[in-house]
């Protein structure tokens, strides 16, 4: 690990003038991933502002009906919340079918934002990487490729966004609140990770010195009908190689609103609303529905050869999370 | 002589850090690139709790901070100034075994002994969090602890004991 100054933020607004005026600064949560990525110079900050001083780490009921969760909030602590058990639990369960307990206990809400892709190249400083340095080129297409994307890729990178918890954000359409130099914004999660293009090196639409400040969960949360599944290697601690969270609002078996997005497939969570509304909306909650859905959901995807088994299994989980999501709480 | 520029650390750059750790309070010096756990083991020569990956994927390296499970090996030692640190060493020691430790003994827990200090703790911030109510919640929620003897049945059977005998408090 590089040196670096560590520097203790005591407010938004130094922290976020400090890392606009260094370059290579970089703001730390809980460093469960920016840490580890320190130790195999993947990431050499010159100076860390650390953010955990900073009053963002509550969770809070919003006048309209949604929930504020702080940036500082340790993914631990959203998924056994009682107000997300109870009103957002696709969030729950996606927090907790990832990372470790402990990993959990520190890792922040902002933090799983921004986590970098797990691809063996982009971890390799030995080894070329688009999105380590840009211009390297990308051996995953025709190298260990099992673990890579199959949607949205670039001739630049096919890495995927690690989190399962974001995967869920996307299903719920949250809103990341984020402030900096220039002031403060609000982001529609669909519009925070970015695909790779021909800039895989920038993952978000963040600005270097623009803070998450809190994910904000709408007021609807699919209580009654969502479900999250998850096909990994291990039965635990294993990032996703295709994971589905799926949420519905139902009306006499009519669909009246859905969420559905894919994790470990693209370089950001995959979401298509204009497909929802098109496909699923005013539509019978059944097995056709969710056929006809994947199929328009997943048309263009691509294999690079070890995981060409996505293709397969990507399908089916989509349809089996529709079916779970939909027939959540009724007696068997 | 070789790479001595390279591997210069700027002495500069260091942060005093107050930690409480095992109920002992120290004021350091610390660099910021020191992990807690090498604070631990190469400054407080505090050396239960092992250094297996140095990635956050093992749970050899596992404390509790503030009462809270961690990976000691992805924290910082600046960013834990102010807090309260417990490790293997807190727990217990020999001839006065803190319950958790004893039944790990009793149920053949381990085998090498080298993950035992982070399981231990780790079950130990387990129990306090409380949301292990089954087996299959205490090998879920223990997965971040790797035993490379295989010791995961000995492991379980050790802390459903505890939980068994509701000795959740006497478990520090």
């Amino acid at each position: 690990m590089n040196n670096f100054e560590y520097v203790r933020a005591e407010g938004l607004d130094g922290a976020a003038r400090f890392v606009a005026g260094h370059h290579g600064a970089k703001f730390i949560g809980g460093g469960t991933n920016l840490v580890d990525l320190m130790k195999y110079n993947v990431e050499k900050p010159t100076a860390l502002v650390d953010l955990n001083r900073l009053a963002m780490r509550s969770v809070t009921e919003l006048p309209y009906g949604g929930l504020r969760l702080g940036a500082l909030v340790t993914n631990s602590e959203v998924a056994y919340h009682p107000v997300v058990s109870a009103k957002y639990p696709l969030l729950s369960r996606a927090i907790l079918a990832g990372a470790s307990a402990q990993l959990r206990n520190k890792a922040t809400t902002g933090g799983n934002l921004l986590q970098r892709t797990r691809c063996v190249y982009f971890y390799d400083t030995a080894v070329p990487c688009n999105k380590r340095e840009p211009g390297t080129g990308c051996p995953a297409k025709e190298g260990i490729n099992r673990s890579m994307a199959i949607l949205g890729t670039s001739v630049s990178c096919i890495a995927t966004h690690p989190s399962d918890m974001c995967v869920a954000l996307a299903a719920l359409g949250a809103t990341v609140q984020v402030a900096g130099t220039q002031g403060s914004r609000s982001i529609p999660f669909a519009e925070f990770h970015r695909l790779p293009g021909d800039q895989p090196q920038v993952d978000t639409t963040l600005a270097v010195d623009e803070i998450v400040t809190s994910v904000d969960l709408p007021a609807a949360g699919f209580a009654g009908h969502s479900a999250y599944i998850k096909v990994r290697d291990r039965q635990s601690y294993a990032f996703a190689l295709v994971s589905v969270a799926a949420g519905f609002e139902l009306a006499d078996g009519i669909i009246t609103k859905a969420g559905i997005a894919l994790g470990g497939v693209a370089h950001k969570p995959w979401r298509n609303a204009e497909l929802e509304r098109s496909l699923l909306i005013g539509k019978p909650a059944n097995r056709d529905t969710y056929h006809a859905f994947q199929l328009a959901l997943l048309a263009g995807a691509q294999g690079y050869g070890e995981n060409d088994f996505k293709l397969k299994i990507a399908p089916v989980t989509v349809v089996r999370a529709m079916e779970q999501a939909a027939h959540e709480g009724e007696q068997a | 002589m070789v790479g001595k520029l390279a591997l210069e650390q700027r002495k500069d750059l260091a942060v005093a850090t107050t930690l409480t750790v095992n109920g002992n309070t120290h004021t350091l010096d610390v660099e910021p690139w020191t992990s807690l756990l090498d604070l631990l083991r190469e400054r407080l020569q505090l050396t239960g709790s092992k250094k297996g990956c140095d990635h956050g994927q093992c749970g050899a390296c596992t404390v509790l901070v503030n009462d809270v499970r961690v990976n000691s090996c992805l924290c910082l030692a600046v960013m834990h100034d102010g807090d309260a640190v417990t490790t293997i060493e807190g727990l217990g020691s020999e001839g006065n075994l803190s319950p958790i430790q004893q039944a790990f003994v009793d149920h053949d827990g381990y085998q090498c002994g080298y993950c035992t200090p982070g399981q231990i703790c780790s079950a130990v911030g387990m129990l306090k969090e409380g949301h292990a109510k089954t087996e299959a919640d205490v090998r879920e929620q223990m997965s971040g602890n790797v035993c490379r003897c295989g010791a995961y049945p000995g492991i379980v059977a050790a802390v459903r004991h505890i939980m068994a005998t509701s000795q959740t408090e006497g478990a520090r």
